[in-house]
């Protein structure tokens, strides 16, 4: 049994308090050794599901390139595999605004791992506003984890 | 798209196929009541900056029977609450009512009415009739001047009782106030359950006064922003139905629910136009989002804008001649003015911070908008006019969004978010909260959940 992998798995399920019920349930396969190769729950522990942005932009980061280049990696090595990358905002702003800039956070990572040489028709885009914060607080902290495109499987 | 026919969304064709009303005769003044008329009528001019509270007497209506009686009181209290929430009335304690309430179809004893501080006065009754209909009569009474201002009978069905309490209010509001009322009215908004990361989101449906809620949708899918069309029991919102997030037209009365244009992003932030028509929204493009107008019948569209910023929460003047709209093309969030047809876009927002959710108002006279990011960093809910001049604050907090305009643009709905306390999300709340545009007579709107993206129905649908 593989305890390495099983200890990253824990630890990256914490820091990302943000996974999702479902992300949480099926992640937590954990009697078998480690995620399946090509699957959501791989993609989060061992390439990074999402990159960040700062207040009111959509420019990719530097942090953000080095976790979509090692998407455009991943993805190129299960050609199979088709993903949906969701831009979400934090809560200062207006739910209006806010889906035109989850649009524009979703396709800017998108547009980045189409640079990366990503077939545009294994990518959707789609936007959350504030709506699917996954951090629960009112603070920097919280809003900072919340500018966000994440990418799933699908 | 779960469609849910359920007639008791209908409400159009209850007063219109169901009700009549016809005008009451006036009772004959007796003469030693004229002697001692004479006084300042109750009839003021509302556009005053801040008008005295008009002192109104309200006691119960009476009842042919023990079922019209209980009927009669409850119209009462909802004709009460109706004028006392908008701060422009006040209402006279019973407990002052000198000699019992007054007989409703006899002139009132006015040195009675006078004493108790009253300046205006309503009296009535129901009376039962056959196949479950009840006749509703009231007469509106100006004490000082000792005059019948209206007088008016009602006929429709018992379970229509609610409804023609708040048509008497809107009457007397109308009457006394000289400005049409907003009390026979809706408020679509969303409501919200669950955990704060998980939230379920329904459209929701309820009168101005919080009665008769109703869930439109199932919580499925996130719902966001609903608007009223301006004269069919049809409302436009956005949801996120099979993970495409579109603008869907809602038709109240058939339960039926349609995309609305082709769009192959997503499409967000709708209004009708005044004449019922078009709808103008957003469409995600490249690097932001454009206006466009789209034909309710043909589904054609037209792009009315083409920036390359984010171009959204388009808004039409009454007029139909104008759309507001906010815009980051110039960097930061701000509203602009443009031509209906596209063109001619100037910029009108230059106080500090954002400026978003830019919506007319029904009068023309006023913008309102939210405006947060400046100094302080609170959110505010405000107004300008259509020129960007005399911007006015009516609420601050930690953040408050989307305001809306009652029929008559004299009060204005929006929500209001509590701040979370933890990580957890404890303490986030999110409630709707109604302000007059004078910003006065701040109050909570009661909702059954946590609630957001209010809109106000016109008048009487």
């Amino acid at each position: 049994m593989n305890t390495k992998i099983f200890g990253a798995l824990a630890a990256v399920a914490l820091l990302a308090a943000c996974a999702t019920q479902e992300q949480a349930a099926t992640g937590g396969g954990a009697t078998t050794a480690g995620p399946v190769p090509g699957s959501q729950e791989d993609l989060v522990a061992n390439v990074g599901d999402r990159v960040f942005y700062d207040f009111n932009s959509a420019t990719v980061r530097a942090d953000g390139r080095g976790t979509l280049d090692r998407q455009a990696a991943w993805l190129a090595q299960y050609p199979s595999v088709n993903v949906l990358v969701a831009g979400n905002a934090d809560e200062r702003g207006t739910t209006e605004y806010n889906l035109a800039l989850g649009q524009r956070r979703a396709n800017a990572a998108s547009n980045y791992l189409r640079a990366k040489g990503v077939a545009a028709a294994r990518m959707n885009t789609i936007s959350y506003g504030k709506d699917r914060p996954t951090a629960m607080g009112s603070n920097e902290q919280a809003w900072a984890q919340n500018r966000n495109a994440i990418t799933s499987v699908r | 798209m779960i469609h849910i026919p359920n007639p008791e969304f209908r409400r159009r064709d209850l007063i219109l196929g169901a009700a009549s009303a016809a005008a009451l005769a006036a009772l004959p003044i007796p003469v030693h009541a004229q002697a001692l008329s004479g006084g300042q009528s109750a009839v003021i001019d509302v556009s005053r900056a801040r008008a005295e509270p008009i002192p109104i007497a309200i006691p119960d209506l009476g009842g042919s029977d023990g079922a019209a009686g209980q009927l009669g009181r409850d119209m009462s209290r909802v004709i009460s609450a109706d004028l006392a929430r908008s701060g422009l009335f006040r209402l006279i304690d019973p407990a002052a009512f000198v000699g019992g309430a007054a007989a409703p179809t006899a002139v009132p004893n006015f040195g009675n009415w006078r004493v108790t501080g009253a300046q205006a006065l309503v009296t009535g009754r129901v009376e039962s009739q056959g196949g479950g209909n009840v006749r509703v009569e009231f007469r509106l009474w100006d004490v000082l001047p000792q005059t019948q201002i209206q007088g008016t009978a009602y006929t429709t069905t018992q379970g229509n009782w609610r409804r023609i309490a708040h048509i008497i209010a809107d009457v007397i509001y109308e009457r006394l106030l000289g400005e049409k009322g907003y009390f026979d009215t809706r408020i679509v908004y969303i409501s919200a359950t669950g955990p704060r990361d998980r939230r379920t989101k329904r459209l929701a449906i309820m009168d101005q006064d919080s009665e008769n809620n109703r869930f439109l949708t199932d919580g499925s899918w996130l719902v966001l922003t609903p608007r009223f069309h301006p004269s069919r029991d049809e409302i436009a919102f956005m949801s996120f139905a099979n993970n495409r997030p579109r603008v869907y037209l809602f038709n109240l009365s058939s339960g039926r629910q349609s995309v609305l244009g082709e769009f192959n992003g997503m499409t967000f932030a709708p209004r009708f136009a005044p004449d019922g028509g078009r709808v103008v929204m957003s469409v995600a493009s490249a690097n932001g989002s454009d206006i466009v107008s789209v034909d309710i019948g043909s589904r054609g569209s037209r792009q009315l804008t083409n920036s390359g910023a984010i171009d959204v929460s388009p808004c039409f003047s009454p007029d139909g001649s104008q759309i507001c709209f906010a815009s980051d093309r110039g960097g930061d969030q701000q509203i602009y003015v443009m031509d209906a047809g596209g063109g001619g876009a100037r910029r009108i927002s230059f106080g500090s911070g954002r400026y978003a959710t830019p919506v007319w108002s029904p009068r023309g006279d006023l913008i309102a908008f939210t405006r947060y990011g400046g100094e302080g960093g609170n959110f505010s809910i405000g107004v300008m006019r259509p020129d960007g001049s005399g911007e006015r604050i009516l609420s601050e907090s930690w953040q408050v969004e989307g305001p809306t305009f009652a029929p008559n643009g004299r009060v204005i709905m929006f929500w209001r978010e509590g701040r979370s306390r933890d990580a957890r999300g404890s303490g986030f709340s999110s409630r709707l909260v109604s302000v007059d545009i004078t910003g006065f007579n701040e109050r909570n709107v009661d909702t059954p959940t946590d609630a957001s993206d209010p809109a106000w129905s016109p008048l009487g649908t």
